[in-house]
Parts: structure tokens; C-alpha cells; sequence
């Protein structure tokens, strides 16, 4: 004897009755919501409603909301002689670091996955610069480029190497360089791990198929790892260019965008605004039209994620 | 209607209190009776705000707790507070932020308390000055630095000068840099903080008061580098920068950090620096009988200083004000300044007690003295124009001084635009 299936079963209840159970079921589903609906409430959608309401009105760090002035704090922008130049270079860092970041990630993420007596070590190893924070490894950062207490030039020196310290942070080139090489080193890690669980979840067999069929590593990895990898592929991307957008640590530990502006990113012009021009409201202004950016970014990137799905 | 013998009571202790409190009031040193109060300051001074409060909590019975905040997220911690109401009793700031701080209304106004002071005429001026906005006073001066010029002997000496005659004027400085320059190998004539504007402001702006020449006019609205005298300023420097008598390319890069780094190495000739630095800077590479120190001279002569450091006032949120009045009275008399101020080395913020058992080396003696011939510069946006990382200021030197100052009008008028904002 077979049992109904729960679908069946419900098929047999009259109307009302089914309605009431699917009503029940959605509130239940609803009220386990509710912790993190308050969360979002709190402490995303209510701090946005008063940055957006900021950026409505004249708003000193020092002197408090000083009423409506709407559109001034947005038409300043278009006159913010720092703003434009800091979202092309945001844009540059952030096209660098991604290809970087998920180019580097991938090949360490290859080349943990095989299992292998080391593959347990240097994934560790890799994934070390990771839990160092960001602020931290700026100065540590620091310290190394420093002309004056940077260990890096002194021995070359001595060797005869070179005739002088390294100039790391000395153009904005170097520093664009500098600060993309540590970035890559403390994150690399957290993007071979994100690569790492997504090849993992590739089916074995699909390459034993292939490789029956004679094809080369290279054929493998094209048409099979790489397309299955999509989606990992594309989260990590996400996170990558939402992260290098919002850069800021690094370049104002770093460079404090020397020289001559050429570093300045748009989250540090935000900063500016807030606490070197205390101004609240423009800095608001600022936070709004990064957040629309993102936004947009965030949903094309979607769209490509669910694409590659659909393929 | 007979009073009870409780109301009686009360209405006894408010007359007492009534009478007794300005007589605790009346010698212009507030009260100590036992408060605790807040205090907030930024790192860069922790070491000589610790020993004042040390020494006040061991001889008052007010006791006086201090937080100290990164010095680079102090603007920040003050704002956020401000805005929540939420100041501690007294906090200090960087003269240059005064007036910043006193327009927005942060501190309380003690005009009378400062005018009652004893000795208030003793008292540095500039330090009052910086904290004066629309006629009332809001705060005293806490911690005084200075800028000088310091030279190596022992270098002089190799490069053939006198080793204990150092520049009167800012020729005679690059002249002696160039010829320290000249010794070649790891030794160079000069340095500065070629991309840290707070740290030009300190060391340059005194070359031009110097001369009797201005920076702003006096409200600290409008800039004046496009002037004969700063067009003649950065052109010397521009020189220097030419012709490698400045250690290059880590000067142009200098933000700030490791300013005061290379001269203690005793690989610099000659370069501006703060007169409280001389008791940290003996180590490898330099000996003390080795620093000279001279005034920071002009184009034509004269001497003159950036009186730095930082004021002190009372929070518009404190409801102890006699309290915290009794704290910044203390600092200016004489057991704090002899015997925690002047015992320590540092430059003193009374001008009569330069002459005392503790400043017996000459150099401090000058540190005494020069901030009399000293300013303090004044402006509501001096920060956002001169300490700002992208400020107008670096931008203007740095086109000057390594470029060919050819944009000098036009990054003089974004000075006075950010001043006058």
C-alpha cells in the first residue's frame, strides 16, 4: 500500500480550508523574516532614509541640519573639481584589481584542488593574508614602501642593485602598483576560496567523459570548468568590484591620494567632504550617487549571473 | 506662617552657598572640591597632557580622567560627539582648528573667568588669541610647541662652515644646505614634508612674518602666495629642489610620517623642526652637542615662529564649568609650568617664567623666548585649506616648488575660496 503524497493530500481539502493551511504557512514563513526584516530596518533602510534626508539639506558635522537646500548639495557635485577625476581612477583600480584578483584567485584555486599532501598547507598559506585586517596591512604596507624605515631598498642598495630607494608611492602609476599588490596579496586568498568550493562542485565524471573522448587540459578547463564555474565566477566578481568601488583603507593609509590627488578614490572624497570640509549634507549627496552606481552595477552583474545559469 | 525648623535649614545653606560661592570663585581659580571631570585630547600630545594631569589629580582634590583619541581621528570623534550632545568637560584642540570649533559653538565662553585670572597679562597671547571668536574668549593654551631651524654641527663642520653659526636669513639657509649638500654620499643640504601641508604651514609660514609679510589677511579670509615675498619664498626652495641640495625624491613624497625621521640619522644639514622634538632626537647618527638652533628667519632677516600646539576649553555640554575652570587655571601658574612644563624640557605657555632652575640649556632658553615674536595663524577654514591631505595649500607649493609655478594665481585664488567658503 502506498501513502498520498502531501500534494495529493492537499489537492483533497476543500478550497477554504486550503487557503487557511497556505495562509498559515506564509505567516510562519513570514514571522521567521522578522529578526532580520528589524535588522534591515535598523540598521540599513533607516540609516539610508537619513542620509538621503541629509543630502536634502544644508548639514554641518559641527553645526547640525540647517534646513531644506535642495538640489545644492547635488548640483556641487558636477562643481566638485576632485569628484570626477576619483571615480576614473576608482574605475581604473577597480578593472585592475578585479582581473588580478579573480585571474590570481583562480590559478591558486587550481592549483589547491588537487589533493596532495601540500594542497592542505599552502591553502592555508594562501588563505593567511586574509585574516589580517585591512587597516593593518596598509601600515604594514607602509612601513615596507617607506624610504625612511622600509626594509626593501637598504640590502638592494648594498648589492649595488639600485642607486637609491625605490619609489613606490612616488607617481601616481607607482602608487596605483603598490596598492594594487597589496590588495592582491590579502585578498587572493579569500577568492581561491570562494573558486575552490565552486570547482568542487563540478562532477568528476564530467571530465572522465571528456578525457575519454580525447580532450586536452586545456579543452577541459575551456568547456568544462570554466562554463560550470560561471557562477562562482560571477560572485566573486560581484564582490570584487562592489569592494574595489568602496576602496578606501588602503589609499588613505597608503597615499592619501598623493601625488597630487592622482590616488583619491570616491569614497575618500565622501570622507573629505564629511570631516576635513564638514560638510554633511554634500558628503550625503556623494554616499547617494555611489549607492545608485552600485546599484546599477550590482543588477547588470545579476543579470549576466543569471544568464549564465539559463546557458 | 512659622517656617519648620528644615526650611529654616535650607534657606541657612543658600545664603552660605550663596555668599561662600563667589568667594571659592572670586580669585579667578574656580573651584576644587572633589569633581571628576573628562577630559579629551588628541595622541600626538598624550605624553606632556599625562604629566599635567598627573601632576593636578596628586595635588587637587578635583580628579581629571583623560581619553586620548588618534590624533588623525580627532576632528572626527569631537564632530560626532558635538553632534550627539555629547562633549566631555574639557577637551583641547589644535590651535589651528580653534577657530573652527569656537564659530560652531563647541566650547563655553569664559571671557570673564580669563579676565579675572591672576597674571592673565603673562599669559602667551597667541594662545588666546587663536581661541577668541566674535570679542568672546572660549580657551586658554594647553600644550605650546614651536618651529625652528635645527642644523647638524657635525656635518657643518665637514663642509667646512662654522659650526656654530647657523642661518639669519632663508639665503644663508639654502646656502648652508648647499654646501652640506655637497659632501655627497648618503648626507643631503635639506628636507621637508613635500607632500604634508600641515607640515609647511609649521615650518614655512614663519619665513614670511619674518619678513613682516602675511600668509591670509587678518580674518582668514583671502590668501596672499601670489606675493612678491612668497613668489621669492618658493623660487629658494624651487632652487634647492634643482640642484639636489634637497634629499630627493623622498622629500616630494613626504606626507607627513617620517618628517622629523632623517635628521635624527644625522644625514640632513639643515631643516625646520619642532622645537620639542630636541630631547628625542639624540640617537644613531647624532649627538646631542651636535643640534644647533636657530630662529626661523626671512628673505631680508628678521625672526619670527608658528606657535603650535594645542588650546584648551571647556565643552558647551559640561555642567562643572567652575570645576574645569580650576584645571585650566592651574596649567598657567607657576608649580605647572616650572615644575611639570619646564621639568620635562618643554616650551612653557607663560612668558614671564622662562628663567627658571630647569631651562639652563641655551636652545630651550630660545624656545622660551621666540614665541613672543610668533603668530598663530587665524582662519575658520584653515584646516580644510592648509591640513587637508587635498587641500588647496600642498597643491600650491607642490606646483611651486617642484613644478614651475605657473598656476600660483590661480591655486591662490583656490586658497581664498576655500577660506572664505
Amino acid at each position: 500500500m502506498t501513502s498520498p503524497s502531501i500534494s495529493e493530500a492537499a489537492a483533497a481539502q476543500p478550497p477554504a480550508r486550503r487557503f487557511r493551511a497556505s495562509l498559515r504557512r506564509q505567516l510562519v514563513g513570514f514571522a521567521y523574516t522578522i529578526p532580520t526584516l528589524i535588522f534591515i530596518l535598523v540598521f540599513f533602510l533607516t540609516p539610508l532614509v537619513l542620509v538621503a534626508k541629509m543630502s536634502l539639506s544644508k548639514y554641518g558635522l559641527l553645526t547640525g541640519d540647517e534646513g531644506f537646500n535642495f538640489p545644492k548639495n547635488y548640483v556641487s557635485i558636477w562643481r566638485n573639481q576632485l569628484f570626477w577625476p576619483s571615480v576614473w581612477f576608482t574605475v581604473q583600480y577597480t578593472v585592475l584589481v578585479t582581473v588580478l584578483l579573480l585571474g590570481i584567485g583562480l590559478g591558486l584555486a587550481l592549483l589547491v584542488q588537487t589533493v596532495s599532501r601540500w594542497s592542505g598547507v599552502l591553502r592555508t598559506v594562501f588563505l593567511l593574508p586574509v585574516s589580517v585586517g585591512l587597516a593593518a596591512a596598509s601600515l604594514l604596507a607602509y612601513g615596507f614602501y617607506s624610504p625612511a624605515i622600509g626594509p626593501i631598498s637598504p640590502p638592494l642598495e648594498a648589492l649595488g642593485l639600485i642607486d637609491g630607494p625605490i619609489p613606490f608611492l612616488s607617481s601616481s602609476f607607482a602608487a596605483l602598483l603598490s596598492t594594487t599588490f597589496l590588495v592582491v596579496w590579502k585578498f587572493a586568498g579569500f577568492y581561491m576560496l570562494i573558486l575552490t568550493v565552486g570547482l568542487q562542485g563540478i562532477p568528476d565524471d564530467l571530465y572522465e567523459a571528456a578525457a575519454l573522448d580525447g580532450a586536452t587540459p586545456w579543452k577541459l578547463f575551456r568547456h568544462i570548468t570554466l562554463p560550470l564555474l560561471r557562477p562562482s565566477l560571477s560572485l566573486a566578481t560581484i564582490l570584487c568590484v562592489t569592494g574595489s568601488l568602496l576602496a578606501f583603507d588602503q589609499f588613505f593609509i597608503l597615499t592619501k591620494g598623493a601625488p597630487d590627488n592622482t590616488t583619491v578614490t570616491a569614497v575618500q572624497v565622501i570622507y573629505r567632504e564629511a570631516f576635513q570640509r564638514q560638510n554633511l549634507g554634500t558628503a550625503a549627496a556623494l554616499s547617494i550617487i555611489v549607492l545608485i552606481v552600485l546599484v546599477l552595477i550590482n543588477l547588470l552583474q545579476f543579470r549576466f549571473l543569471r544568464g549564465s545559469e539559463r546557458d | 506662617m512659622r517656617l519648620s525648623k528644615l526650611t529654616k535649614l535650607a534657606a541657612a545653606i543658600g545664603v552660605l552657598a550663596s555668599i561662600a560661592g563667589p568667594v571659592l570663585a572670586q580669585d579667578g581659580l574656580g573651584v576644587d572640591d572633589g569633581t571628576q571631570l573628562t577630559l579629551w585630547t588628541r595622541a600626538a600630545t598624550q605624553v606632556r597632557v599625562d604629566q599635567l594631569v598627573q601632576a593636578y589629580n596628586a595635588s587637587h582634590k578635583n580628579q581629571v580622567t583623560a581619553t586620548y583619541v588618534v590624533t588623525d581621528d580627532y576632528q572626527t570623534k569631537i564632530g560626532a560627539a558635538a553632534a550627539a550632545n555629547g562633549l566631555p568637560d574639557l577637551f583641547s584642540a589644535d590651535v589651528v582648528f580653534m577657530p573652527n570649533w569656537t564659530s560652531a559653538g563647541l566650547f563655553t565662553d569664559i571671557t570673564d573667568r580669563i579676565n579675572a585670572m591672576p597674571n592673565i597679562d603673562k599669559v602667551a597671547p597667541a594662545g588666546i588669541d587663536v581661541a577668541t571668536w566674535d570679542g568672546k574668549k572660549y580657551g586658554m593654551p594647553f600644550i605650546a610647541d614651536l618651529s625652528v631651524w635645527m642644523w647638524n654641527k657635525k656635518l657643518y663642520k665637514q663642509a667646512g662652515l662654522d659650526p656654530e653659526k647657523g642661518p639669519t636669513t632663508l639665503q644663508e639657509f639654502a646656502d648652508q644646505a648647499r654646501a652640506v649638500a655637497k659632501l655627497g654620499g648618503d648626507v643631503h643640504g635639506t628636507y621637508f614634508g613635500g607632500n604634508c601641508g600641515g607640515c609647511n604651514a609649521f615650518t614655512w609660514f614663519p619665513i614670511a612674518w619674518a619678513d613682516g609679510e602675511t600668509i591670509m589677511n587678518p580674518e582668514g579670509t583671502e590668501a596672499h602666495f601670489n606675493s612678491d615675498e612668497w613668489k621669492s619664498i618658493f623660487k629658494i626652495f624651487r632652487d634647492m629642489v634643482a640642484d639636489g641640495t634637497v634629499m630627493m625624491p623622498e622629500s616630494k613624497d613626504e606626507a607627513g610620517p617620517t618628517w622629523t625621521a632623517y635628521f635624527p640619522k644625522g644625514v640632513i644639514g639643515i631643516q625646520p623642526m619642532p622645537a620639542t622634538q630636541i630631547s628625542s632626537l639624540v640617537g644613531n647618527g647624532l649627538e646631542d652637542a651636535d643640534i644647533g638652533v636657530a630662529p626661523i628667519a626671512g628673505l631680508t632677516g628678521g625672526q619670527s615662529t608658528f606657535v603650535g600646539g594645542d588650546d584648551i576649553g571647556i565643552s558647551r555640554d559640561s555642567t562643572k564649568a567652575d570645576a574645569a575652570w580650576n584645571f585650566i587655571a592651574w596649567v598657567q601658574s607657576e608649580e605647572a609650568q616650572v615644575e611639570v612644563v619646564a621639568k620635562y624640557g618643554n616650551v612653557l605657555t607663560r612668558t614671564d617664567l622662562g628663567d627658571n632652575k630647569y631651562i639652563t640649556d641655551p636652545r630651550v632658553k630660545l624656545f622660551n623666548t621666540i614665541g613672543a615674536k610668533g603668530q598663530t595663524p587665524l582662519g575658520k577654514n584653515f584646516g580644510a585649506t592648509f591640513n587637508d591631505p587635498q587641500g588647496p595649500w600642498i597643491v600650491t607649493f607642490r606646483d611651486a616648488v617642484f613644478g614651475d609655478g605657473a598656476n600660483l594665481e590661480a591655486n591662490n585664488q583656490a586658497m581664498t575660496d576655500s577660506l572664505s567658503e
